[in-house]
């Protein structure tokens, strides 16, 4: 049997694999959350919580009207992306003119009340979301048994992180985007509906945590906890890359998950702390994040 | 309702009027910084506004644009009352506006910056805008930069950039903020041609001007500002005999 330093390959593989598979959720969710503050300026700490409502949407969806995993993968984001819509016109609308802090305690207070509604309703402990046969079993490489459904959750993380990165980069929808996140005000001057631009950005952004909750929700239990116990992870992800970079974001995301992988084979005892301990790390050497741009 | 009556109470037609303000005060915040602006344009007139720093000129610009904070008064643009309209609206009634800061965005190309306005001006006005291939023709260094990043090009290169992109948008009313500010002579030459190459085909220009000896020339009428008002009017007849009131009023 090999090894590398003392630990079985099939171990190492195995942990990093699922680093892979963490990594892909931070990914998805600090992408989404860079999205938003780069175009609102509002740090969304509702974004665990949009997360969790749709691992809910979708296990709901099964559960009462029998919808199937892929009908979930887009009715459930559209859900949530739906609340984001309402939460952005009735609520943050009002509060671009203030202080960065007013859109936190907004959303933060969002997150405890959602949080708290599907708790009293649900309780804490998990409901299972079946896995849809296709994805049941594993490939075996030789070297290590490569679960199917956590293949496919990289897989589709992944590209949903690369078509978001495209038409960012490399469309006009995104060059409106790139635009708008630099200066609102005068792309409006120039005729764009920048308040619709705003909203759409939101929706959107939630629309990625919902999506990351369906992809989630066969991974993890569904748990009314689930949004807040990953979102201070993905928060570190999101200062580590630098705000409101999305390719920072991205990568960040995947790299970290990896390390936290491979902390769990040759020190377990720090693998809960080995993100934070990297987050201060980068913040003394680069404040501004390591794909971030001093301003 | 009688024909006669309909003829009396017909309001007459503002005499083809581009812009036409009345009594416009706009506030940043609390500050009150216009105080009942009055000015009207004609289509196909350039006209400027003179003044010190402060005097509320670029306010002017951006209030007519609803950039600034609360608007009070009456700005008609192509017949159409703006004062109630959400910023991105007024600017679909057919307006192109060239900030002071020039305003490129850093994250676009130069291309993209070129075609990131979108069209504006109702119904066949939209398709008016000069073609890409065209607005090369007439700025060549655009052509030659336009996968380099919107802020690498020189002072001159964004300010012709700045100029390019609303010529594109089929806008036929054009605010420019102090377009020749800290640009080389020969630029502000290109400049002055090509402003003259917009009042030909019919543009209607709104300058803020510094530089009185470019602008003297281009003009039809001169609007000088003090405090926030419109201090008199100069009409382009007039310039020879008015030009030591002037430059009381400018401090040159």
């Amino acid at each position: 049997m090999t090894e590398i330093f003392g630990v079985p390959i099939q171990s190492l593989m195995g942990q990093l694999m699922i680093g892979l598979v963490n990594g892909s959720f931070y990914a998805m969710l600090s992408l989404g959350l860079a999205v938003i503050f780069g175009m609102l300026n509002v740090v969304n700490f509702a974004h665990g919580a949009f997360y969790m409502m749709g691992a809910f949407f979708s296990w709901l969806l099964l559960k009462h009207f029998e919808v199937n995993y892929w009908w979930s993968l887009l009715l459930a984001p559209l859900g949530v992306a739906t609340v984001g819509v309402v939460v952005e016109k009735t609520m943050l609308r009002w509060l671009y003119q203030l202080d960065h802090l007013y859109g936190l305690l907004l959303t933060f207070g969002l997150a405890l009340i959602i949080e708290g509604f599907f708790r009293d309703q649900y309780g804490v402990s998990g409901q299972p979301y079946d896995l849809p046969d296709i994805f049941k079993g594993a490939f075996d490489l030789g070297f290590m048994m490569l679960p199917k459904y956590r293949a496919w959750v990289i897989v589709a993380c992944l590209s949903v992180c690369l078509a978001t990165w495209f038409v960012i980069e490399r469309t006009r929808l995104g060059s409106y985007l790139r635009a708008g996140t630099e200066n609102p005000k005068l792309v409006q001057a120039f005729g764009i509906n920048v308040p619709l631009m705003v909203t759409l950005t939101y929706a959107f952004g939630v629309g990625l945590a919902g999506l990351a909750g369906v992809l989630a929700a066969p991974v993890y239990q569904v748990n009314p906890l689930m949004g807040s116990n990953i979102i201070i992870v993905v928060f570190a992800v999101v200062v580590i890359g630098g705000m409101g970079s999305i390719l920072g974001a991205v990568v960040t995301g995947l790299a970290l998950g990896l390390i936290e992988g491979l902390t769990k084979v040759f020190y377990p005892e720090a693998s809960a702390t080995v993100v934070f301990i990297i987050m201060a790390i980068v913040l003394l050497i680069r404040p501004a994040g390591l794909f971030g741009r001093e301003k | 309702m009688s024909a006669g009556w309909n003829a009396v109470s017909m309001p007459t037609p503002a005499t083809d009027a581009a812009l036409s303000i009345s009594n416009l005060h706009a506030y940043y915040g609390e500050s009150h910084i216009l105080h009942g602006v009055s000015l009207e344009v004609a289509k196909g007139e350039l006209i400027t506004l003179l003044g010190r720093n402060g005097a509320g000129r670029t306010t002017t610009l951006k209030a007519i644009l609803g950039l600034t904070g609360k608007r009070t008064g009456s700005i008609k643009i192509n017949g159409t009352e703006a004062i109630g309209l959400a910023s991105h609206k007024i600017a679909r009634l057919g307006i192109g506006y060239c900030p002071e800061e020039r305003g490129i965005f850093s994250s676009l190309s130069c291309e993209e910056n070129l075609l990131l306005l979108p069209k504006v001006g109702a119904g066949l006005a939209a398709n008016k805008g000069l073609s890409v291939d065209e607005l090369y023709a007439m700025f060549p260094n655009l052509k030659e930069r336009r996968t380099s990043q919107g802020t690498r090009l020189s002072g001159g290169e964004q300010q012709m950039l700045a100029m390019a992109r609303i010529l594109r948008t089929g806008a036929d009313i054009l605010l420019l903020d102090e377009i020749t500010e800290g640009l080389a002579p020969v630029i502000v030459q290109t400049l002055g041609r090509v402003i003259r190459e917009l009042k030909v085909k019919g543009f209607t220009i709104i300058m803020v001007e510094q530089n009185f000896r470019f602008a003297a020339p281009l003009a039809d009428r001169h609007y000088v500002m003090e405090h926030g008002e419109i201090a008199a009017v100069v009409e382009k007849h007039e310039l020879a005999a008015k030009t030591e009131m002037l430059h009381e009023f400018l401090g040159v």
